[in-house]
């Protein structure tokens, strides 16, 4: 459904609310149907952030929680636009991420996996969209890592991505995958995804984003819902 | 590709388990600043305080300690949060924004300390709009949240006049008084029996 000037959650680019071979969803999915809602309602706003509330060292996960030590592992920047449908981009929102190290291992404390935690990395970190949409994080590529779901299954690597955009009815969480990974033909969530719309998940390899003798880059654009389809190069201001 | 020959919409994927450290750092004792806290109150905020809490419960009733609830809604006197206004970016006031994660309660429960908010238009019940993410939803689920105290509001309400009769106390938190204030109850079930109503929208 519409929200105010917000295009509806296209069902072909989501996930089902039940994916049975993704066996959490069995029993916290719901069984009724969505009850459809449009026109202007409160969800078309949503919260806004300023700079000066967000340090920029959280942009940098190889630095925001280090020790004594650089993190361990394969230093990497994650960098892309946030956007709406019209290809625009969606200025001075939230966008947090988090993620295992570089063994696979998650700092939070039910993470059991049998992998060692390192002390100078935390795996997560935040920082609003410049004028323009863009965003950029230093982190570490993350491991893989085993899960119960079903025998032998292994998380393809990952880094969770949240967006807020304009509106409540705008807020998006992901998760971007890493090219040519062999576990993604085998993960259960990705496979959720409508086959279509699974590449939009995967980050591009980008020479462009890359530090010399530091870090390689990675793309990943974010696409949130939104209306008004002008093309970007039509010059319109947002509205 | 969508219209325009962009790509369409970015698609939704699971919070999954270990959501804490990044989205609710502070909560949870991780050391990292949290942007948005479950405490929307400050002492130059207007209005009547409330406590919303409540659990999330799955097919079987059981409780989901790993589950993240969002708020958004207006203040005392209606009025949403604006960039240009109130309460918008790191200005003071009523940001009308929160996050709590069901993992720190010995009970599960999300616990929100707000404002009671006025109705955002004529015609409409005052109401919090939730979103909810866990381990287990591919997609978060949106709803929204009532009060029974104002039922003469409730029954002329335009978005649940859209809500089947008999599933709309789904959307409706009891009003309970404690000697820590007012304190509405609002337990949400993701399936099965009594399953709490959630929004295309």
């Amino acid at each position: 459904m519409s929200v105010g000037r917000f295009s509806a959650r296209d069902w072909d680019s989501h996930p089902p609310l039940i994916a049975p071979d993704y066996k959490s969803t069995r029993q916290r999915g719901p069984g009724q149907p969505l009850v459809p809602l449009d026109g202007d309602l409160p969800e078309a706003a949503g919260p806004s952030f300023d700079a000066g509330t967000i340090d920029a060292v959280q942009a940098d996960l190889t630095a925001n929680a280090r020790v004594n030590a650089e993190p361990i592992g394969e230093r990497i920047v994650v960098a892309g636009r946030v956007l709406d449908e019209a290809g625009r981009g969606v200025p001075h929102t939230l966008v947090e991420v988090w993620q295992a190290n570089a063994a696979g291992r998650y700092v939070h404390t039910r993470d059991q996996h049998d992998a060692p935690l390192d002390p100078n990395f935390l795996g997560a970190g935040h920082a609003l969209t410049d004028a323009d949409g863009r965003y950029a994080f230093r982190t570490i590529k993350p491991g893989a890592y085993p899960w119960g779901n079903h025998p032998n299954a292994w998380r393809p690597n990952h880094i969770h991505v949240s967006v807020i955009g304009p509106a409540l009815a705008t807020r998006l969480v992901t998760q971007m995958y890493f090219p040519g990974d062999p576990l993604l033909d085998a993960d259960p969530i990705f496979l959720a995804t409508p086959r279509a719309a699974r590449p939009r998940l995967i980050a591009q390899f980008d020479w462009s984003l890359t530090e010399p003798g530091i870090a390689l880059g990675y793309r990943f654009d974010v696409v949130l819902r939104g209306r008004d389809r002008t093309p970007p190069d039509a010059g319109h201001a947002d509205g | 590709m969508a219209d325009g020959g962009f790509p369409g919409q970015t698609p939704s994927q699971t919070v999954g388990p270990f959501f804490a450290y990044g989205l609710v750092p502070g909560q949870y004792g991780y050391p990292l600043p949290d942007p948005v806290g479950a405490d929307l109150t400050g002492s130059d905020v207007a209005g009547p305080r409330i406590w919303l809490t409540g659990r999330v419960l799955d097919a079987d009733g059981a409780p989901v300690d790993d589950a993240l609830v969002e708020i958004w809604q207006a203040d005392a006197d209606g009025r949403l949060p604006t960039r240009a206004g109130l309460g918008g970016g790191n200005r003071p006031g009523f940001r009308g924004f929160g996050r709590c994660g069901t993992g720190t309660d010995p009970e599960s429960r999300f616990v929100f300390r707000t404002v009671k908010p006025g109705a955002v238009a004529a015609g409409a019940a005052p109401h919090v709009s939730l979103v909810v993410f866990a381990r287990g939803l591919l997609n978060h689920l949106f709803t929204r949240v009532y009060f029974a105290d104002e039922a003469a509001a409730n029954a002329a309400d335009p978005v649940l006049a859209q809500v089947p009769a008999d599933r709309r106390e789904t959307l409706t938190a009891e009003r309970q008084e404690t000697p820590d204030g007012a304190v509405y109850r609002h337990d949400i079930r993701l399936q099965g029996p009594g399953e709490t109503v959630f929004f295309d929208l």
